[in-house]
């Protein structure tokens, strides 16, 4: 067997991990425990655990299968990674229409969690430019699914619970370069930073904030706004991907290296060191959408304890809730490096997480003192105030605020039931919030 | 399964009457309330237990004595309740009016039923033993041999098990206590270093949460009996307690 965690390496369960290989006889032969299907472990939580089942390294079945570079229409198989789509769709003047914060994700993972990216507010979220896939689910029956079907509403956000996704073909979007085009602002508080989003958005495909959580008081909210676009092509060479180099994290980090003292400095410095306001600064892709990317194994600086992230979405109109929350993780002191805030646009499948509203994300050291208090009453928060918390994200979420979160989930249970129904689909994620139950 | 934070949604006390272990699932289910199911010989001593977590604290009926049932009683329980993320052993004798008694609660029980959940842990991946050792483990008094002779035996099955089970998902942590003010110390004189079962419990929820292998409480005492474990015979003899 193999100890298995998600990016925030918490929680370490035990499974029998082995390469997807022949999927249909792989799920044919799960044991009491299920199956569940594994990409490249970026999942912050338990998502793509199965202790004490069988967990499938997708990361083997990879490669683009299909690109249709006049249409901008490509399929491939459910391991490949972000990165190796964009190295093979790029030259070609395309790029993924939704892409996460990191390159370091399979295609079948992104459809599982229906992943978002920083043009949500006007693209939406990744399953709406799937145009369909293949489901492997558990009687061994290869399924194709377009949007509309069950089997794609179940398994577009599904966490991996329906089945098996082996291959997927997508709508890409047409870029003429491989930059961004980047401006900045400096927000003073929280007010600023939210009234601009409210009303600049819409003029640009990207928008996302960083959000100092430590800072309180008048100051409370204070963020960097980065809003861009695909750049024209004005460069020689204007669909050469420019990559960083890759430096390691060191191979271990001493517990509690990341505090609220090094947190703190590390937050000012960003927002001191940002552009009060600048206009079409030219960066390469890798470096406006997967900045992280460039530190190998980054996850390990929090040390043997680990971390969590913890991402939450209020609606329009609950933006006092939103304060609330941001006021409560200030006050804490909760040591996070500058959290993401992003407005969303209009919501997709019956589990995904993103719907109209607010979102906010933060990684915090898992040692730190009554988190599991202060995040149990923010959780509490979000629900009352028709929000929720993102699964693909989640390590800790009380199992009894699931159905409140995510109103569709009875519907979603039965279209699982109706794919899964001898329940070899399982995950640590599923048997932790009840989601199956 | 237990969360990133560490909080169980499920607990098992076998010794379900026990201070330590009431206390240890208090501090556990922090903000929540995980379910959990006592294990006791007295039903009655157990009701109250239960009664006074709540209403997600149930009580199965358990022989320590009886090692004929124990694989049983272990299968029919994760039958009926499902995965154990959190599995604490407290029970034991003090004393008892025959030696060989304190013998087969302390010792022979707990090692029969310690095989059988570290066997169905296995199988679910997950989880963690807590197994409830005692300081006398590690030199015994002229007090308390008898005890301390069993401890002594747990406490070197339950390290041997902990390394037995590194990769499978299941942790096993060793506690020793020193003397702790409970119902079973009731009337006796403390020890020095004498503590509380909440140093214990946060002992507890800290060693799981480090994957430590043993814990001791109060922390102290792992160095007073690194040096009490040397000293000559005829000293040690004389301390008091």
């Amino acid at each position: 067997v193999t100890l298995l965690t998600g990016w925030g390496r918490t929680a370490a369960t035990a499974a029998e991990l082995c390469e997807a290989g022949d999927v249909a006889a792989q799920l044919r032969a799960a044991g009491p425990r299920g199956a569940l299907a594994r990409g490249l472990g970026r999942a912050y939580g338990d998502a793509a655990q199965n202790a004490g089942g069988r967990v499938l390294d997708m990361t083997g079945l990879s490669g683009v299968l299909d690109l249709d570079p006049v249409a901008g229409r490509v399929t491939v198989a459910a391991g490949t990674s972000y990165d190796a789509l964009i190295d093979a769709v790029l030259p070609h003047g395309w790029f993924p229409a939704v892409t996460p914060g990191t390159a370091q994700v399979t295609i079948g993972g992104a459809i599982a969690a229906d992943v978002h990216g920083k043009n949500h507010h006007r693209d939406g979220s990744l399953s709406r430019w799937v145009e369909s896939l293949v489901l492997v689910t558990p009687d061994g029956e290869r399924r194709r699914a377009t949007p509309g079907d069950d089997a794609f509403r179940a398994t577009a956000g599904g966490m991996g619970l329906t089945g098996v996704i082996t291959e997927a073909t997508l709508r890409l979007a047409r870029v003429e370069s491989a930059w961004c085009a980047v401006d900045t602002e400096r927000c003073a508080d929280l007010d600023d930073v939210m009234a601009r989003m409210a009303t600049g958005d819409d003029a640009y495909a990207y928008s996302v904030a960083w959000i100092d959580c430590l800072a309180r008081g008048g100051r409370l909210g204070r963020s960097v706004l980065l809003r861009g676009d695909h750049a024209p092509a004005t460069l020689p060479d204007p669909l050469a991907r420019v990559r960083r180099p890759r430096v390691p994290a060191p191979p271990w980090a001493p517990n509690g290296l990341l505090n609220r003292f090094s947190i703190a400095a590390f937050n000012e410095a960003y927002y001191r060191r940002a552009p009060r306001a600048e206009r079409g600064r030219l960066e390469p892709l890798d470096a406006y959408f997967y900045p992280l990317d460039a530190v190998a194994g980054w996850n390990r600086m929090y040390g043997r304890a680990g971390f969590l992230q913890y991402q939450l979405l209020v609606p329009f109109g609950a933006e006092a809730t939103l304060r609330a929350c941001l006021e409560r993780l200030s006050e804490a002191g909760v040591p996070s490096f500058l959290a993401v805030l992003k407005r969303f646009g209009a919501g997709a499948g019956l589990l995904s997480f993103p719907a109209p509203g607010w979102t906010l994300a933060l990684d915090i050291p898992a040692g730190v003192d009554g988190l599991a208090r202060l995040l149990d009453a923010l959780d509490a928060q979000i629900a009352e105030a028709g929000g929720r918390v993102y699964l693909a994200k989640d390590s800790r979420l009380r199992a009894d605020l699931l159905g409140a979160m995510y109103p569709e989930l009875d519907a979603w249970r039965g279209m699982q039931a109706a794919l899964d129904p001898s329940g070899v689909m399982q995950s640590d994620l599923a048997r932790r919030t009840g989601l199956l139950a | 399964m237990r969360d990133a934070l560490g909080i169980p949604q499920s607990i098992l006390v076998l010794g379900g009457t026990s201070d330590l272990a009431l206390a240890t699932v208090a501090e556990l289910s922090g903000p929540r309330e995980p379910k959990v199911v006592l294990a006791v010989r007295d039903e009655v001593r157990g009701a109250e237990a239960a009664g006074a977590i709540g209403a997600h604290a149930v009580t199965v009926p358990f022989d320590a004595a009886a090692v004929e049932t124990h694989p049983r009683f272990v299968e029919e329980l994760f039958a009926a309740h499902g995965d154990f993320d959190v599995v604490l052993v407290a029970f034991g004798l003090l004393d008892a009016d025959d030696p060989l008694e304190v013998v087969d609660v302390n010792y022979r029980g707990a090692v029969s039923v310690l095989v059988a959940l570290a066997e169905r842990l296995k199988r679910q991946g997950h989880g963690a033993i807590v197994v409830f050792s005692s300081v006398a483990a590690e030199r015994p008094r002229r007090a308390n041999y008898l005890y301390g002779s069993t401890k002594a035996g747990l406490d070197a099955f339950a390290q041997g098990l902990h390394d037995d089970l590194a990769g499978t998902g299941v942790h096993v942590l060793t506690v020793r206590p020193g003397f702790v003010h409970t119902k079973m110390t009731e009337g006796r004189d403390p020890a020095p270093f004498s503590t509380t079962p909440d140093v214990v419990a946060r002992a507890v929820a800290d060693g799981l949460r480090r994957g430590a292998h043993t814990v001791w409480a109060p922390r102290g005492l792992r160095v007073l009996m690194t040096v009490l474990r040397h000293l000559p015979r005829p000293l040690f003899r004389r301390l008091p307690g």
